[in-house]
């Protein structure tokens, strides 16, 4: 997946890619990685935790369709915010500081490079005649539709909610290297919590949380978190 | 007499002592009383009171206005953190939660009435009653040491007037001077909590004294995360920290506050500083209500329940319940299962097993953070160990720094957690 990845967007990049930017997008394919726990971006791409992508760059912020976006992102949207190329390295760099408020738990990219690449990445992503040249990212785990279709008890996950709130603030609000998990898509919730489970996804708290959870445990929290604002 | 002053929903704890004798509705209502309001205290009166909804009248017995937590005091220390962004009030517990929160001390425990009283002279009733005392010091521990001595020689093991004290004195110190620790022995209060200081007070004298040294005196032969500590002293504190273990006399230690030194098997060092941390006890508390055996209280690992007493929970660093560490993040855990416990006792609520976790964090220097945790379970013998992680030695300076960003996270999460 990933070399197909980069093939693709190599030529495409020479080839159609209508906003011209200055990175590398086969290195952006690599720092994307850090981004896709989060995002997709690709033909068939849906919102995950973050919107997808497509066409991202070099358009209207607060766009993409079926999205609900941070206040702090919808009133910038409002304001008239392009995502060009400056005002999305701005956000990169320390997504918190360029935009107090934004739902985006992610410290940022601190090297220019990597900012640059992976903006040209996107970049191949925002020519929609090149869309249906790269699928959509895929899943880290995979997961029955069994697994899938568990209707989560709500009464059941708040309890098992209260072991996630010493560290996750049930407020939404998030500080540090903690991520906010409230208001998540329930089957973006029961992905990411497997991926821990299967030790896809490297973090040993997480990965020792998830670890003691049942696949009914997992859609309670699910169906819980949800449900929260 | 009996204490029936509340606070008025909307007024702060501040306030609180000075509102109006009310008693806002409720005759009848089942009483939940939890002294302490710590990690274990705060949390499961905030659980009770939140997921009762109004059902059960919750009072919170704490001395402090402004609560100032022991982890994360030791970033004070190294100067990563400062005092304030460590204080915490129970405003919000009071005007957002309901609970009825009382500044006072408790004095008196009668298991037969059921029955609390305050230094104050008022009583307080309870249906149940939860214990989150912390910890108290064993006298007579390391000789020549006391309450007495601890202007002399802080233990900063309660965050706060102690914590500050220390600093001043480490910043206080001459040049190439001696901070001497002596540790306490096993089970004590944050396992990491005396080598993550060792770490942050290196990190301080780094800045303004780096000719000092660091003498730990250890009465015991291992200690938490031991690797990665001494892995890190050596990377940014080389040759200023030195300890000396049971196996040369750190088992064997005595000292002197007024001639400041530290006996170590019979040899004397003068010091600059000494920071002595006694070896503890349940907070007197829970001697008082005479449900201690040794030096903790047995509790039940399914509820918390004081195995003497069931009308009576025990959480955190005063209870003897097997295998979690003495921490804060484990008595907020704790806390969880006694909250649901004491609801369904007094509402008949739904009650799902107990679940516990803990994870401690330990800054070694600048963005250099640690980590160990485990998950555990409810058996009817103790509270068992189920899986666990730690930090590996030479592990890359990304994943440190991830790790301290984690430990903020965390202690924000947390103390929203307890405060509310």
């Amino acid at each position: 997946m990933k070399t197909l990845l980069s093939m693709a967007a190599t030529v495409l990049f020479g080839v159609y890619a209508s906003v011209a930017v200055a990175g590398d997008p086969e290195k952006g394919g690599k720092v994307f990685k850090k981004c896709k726990a989060c995002h997709a971006v690709g033909d068939g791409a849906k919102n995950k935790v973050g919107p997808q992508l497509n066409n991202i760059v070099g358009n209207a912020a607060g766009a993409v369709e079926g999205y609900k976006y941070s206040k702090a992102l919808a009133a910038q949207a409002d304001a008239g915010l392009i995502w060009d190329e400056a005002a999305l390295s701005e956000f990169l760099k320390k997504p918190k500081a360029y935009m107090p408020g934004t739902k985006m738990s992610f410290s940022g990219l601190k090297k220019e490079s990597d900012r640059e690449n992976v903006i040209a990445y996107l970049a191949t992503f925002s020519d929609t005649d090149t869309l249906a040249a790269v699928a959509a990212d895929e899943r880290e785990v995979t997961l029955s539709d069994a697994t899938l279709s568990i209707e989560g008890d709500v009464a059941y996950g708040e309890y098992l909610a209260s072991d996630c709130q010493t560290c996750h603030q049930v407020s939404g609000a998030s500080d540090g290297g903690v991520p906010a998990i409230v208001g998540w898509p329930r089957v973006e919730f029961v992905y990411a919590m497997h991926a821990y489970k299967q030790k896809v996804r490297p973090n040993p708290v997480m990965q020792m949380m998830a670890g003691g959870l049942g696949d009914e445990e997992i859609a309670a929290l699910a169906a819980y978190f949800e449900g929260l604002e | 007499m009996k204490l029936t002053r509340r606070a008025f929903i909307g007024t702060t704890a501040a306030a609180s002592l000075s509102a109006p004798l009310v008693n806002a509705g409720g005759h009848g209502r089942p009483k939940a009383v939890i002294i302490g309001g710590g990690a274990g205290g705060a949390t499961a009166a905030r659980y009770i009171a939140k997921d009762s909804k109004g059902e059960i009248d919750v009072t919170l017995v704490e001395p402090s206005r402004q609560y100032y937590t022991c982890f994360f005091s030791n970033l004070y220390l190294g100067g990563f953190r400062s005092m304030d962004s460590i204080g915490h009030s129970y405003g919000t517990l009071a005007s957002e939660y309901g609970i009825n929160v009382v500044h006072d001390w408790a004095v008196g425990i009668d298991r037969g009435a059921k029955t609390v009283t305050l230094a104050g002279g008022s009583t307080l009733n309870y249906d149940r009653l939860i214990l989150s005392p912390g910890i108290d010091f064993i006298d007579g521990s390391v000789p020549g040491w006391d309450v007495s001595s601890q202007n002399a020689m802080p233990h900063a093991y309660k965050a706060g007037s102690q914590t500050e004290l220390l600093k001043r004195q480490i910043e206080s110190m001459p040049q190439g001077g001696v901070y001497a620790m002596v540790a306490p022995p096993n089970p004590y209060r944050c396992p990491p909590g005396p080598y993550e200081r060792v770490s942050m007070v290196a990190h301080l004298l780094k800045e303004i004294n780096p000719t000092a040294k660091i003498l730990i005196a250890d009465p015991k032969p291992k200690f938490s995360k031991q690797g990665l500590f001494e892995e890190g002293w050596q990377k940014h504190y080389g040759g200023m920290i030195e300890r000396i273990g049971p196996d040369f006399g750190g088992d064997n230690v005595s000292v002197d506050a007024g001639a400041m030194t530290v006996t170590i098997d019979g040899s004397v060092e003068k010091v600059d500083v000494c920071n002595v941390i006694p070896a503890m006890k349940a907070g007197r508390i829970c001697e008082i209500a005479g449900i201690t055996e040794g030096n903790w209280a047995p509790v039940s690992a399914h509820t918390m329940q004081s195995r003497i007493d069931e009308n009576i929970h025990v959480l955190g660093d005063a209870s003897a319940q097997g295998d979690m560490p003495k921490s804060g993040f484990s008595a907020n855990s704790q806390a969880k299962v006694a909250a649901m416990a004491v609801r369904g006792a007094l509402t008949g609520s739904k009650v799902f097993p107990a679940k516990f976790s803990n994870t401690c964090w330990s800054l070694v220097d600048t963005d250099d953070g640690i980590k160990v945790g485990a998950t555990y379970k409810a058996t009817d013998e103790k509270i068992a160990k189920v899986d666990g992680f730690v930090s590996k030695t030479g592990e890359d300076a990304a994943l440190r720094k991830a790790t301290y960003e984690e430990s903020i996270g965390w202690y924000a999460g947390i103390t929203s957690d307890m405060f509310g």
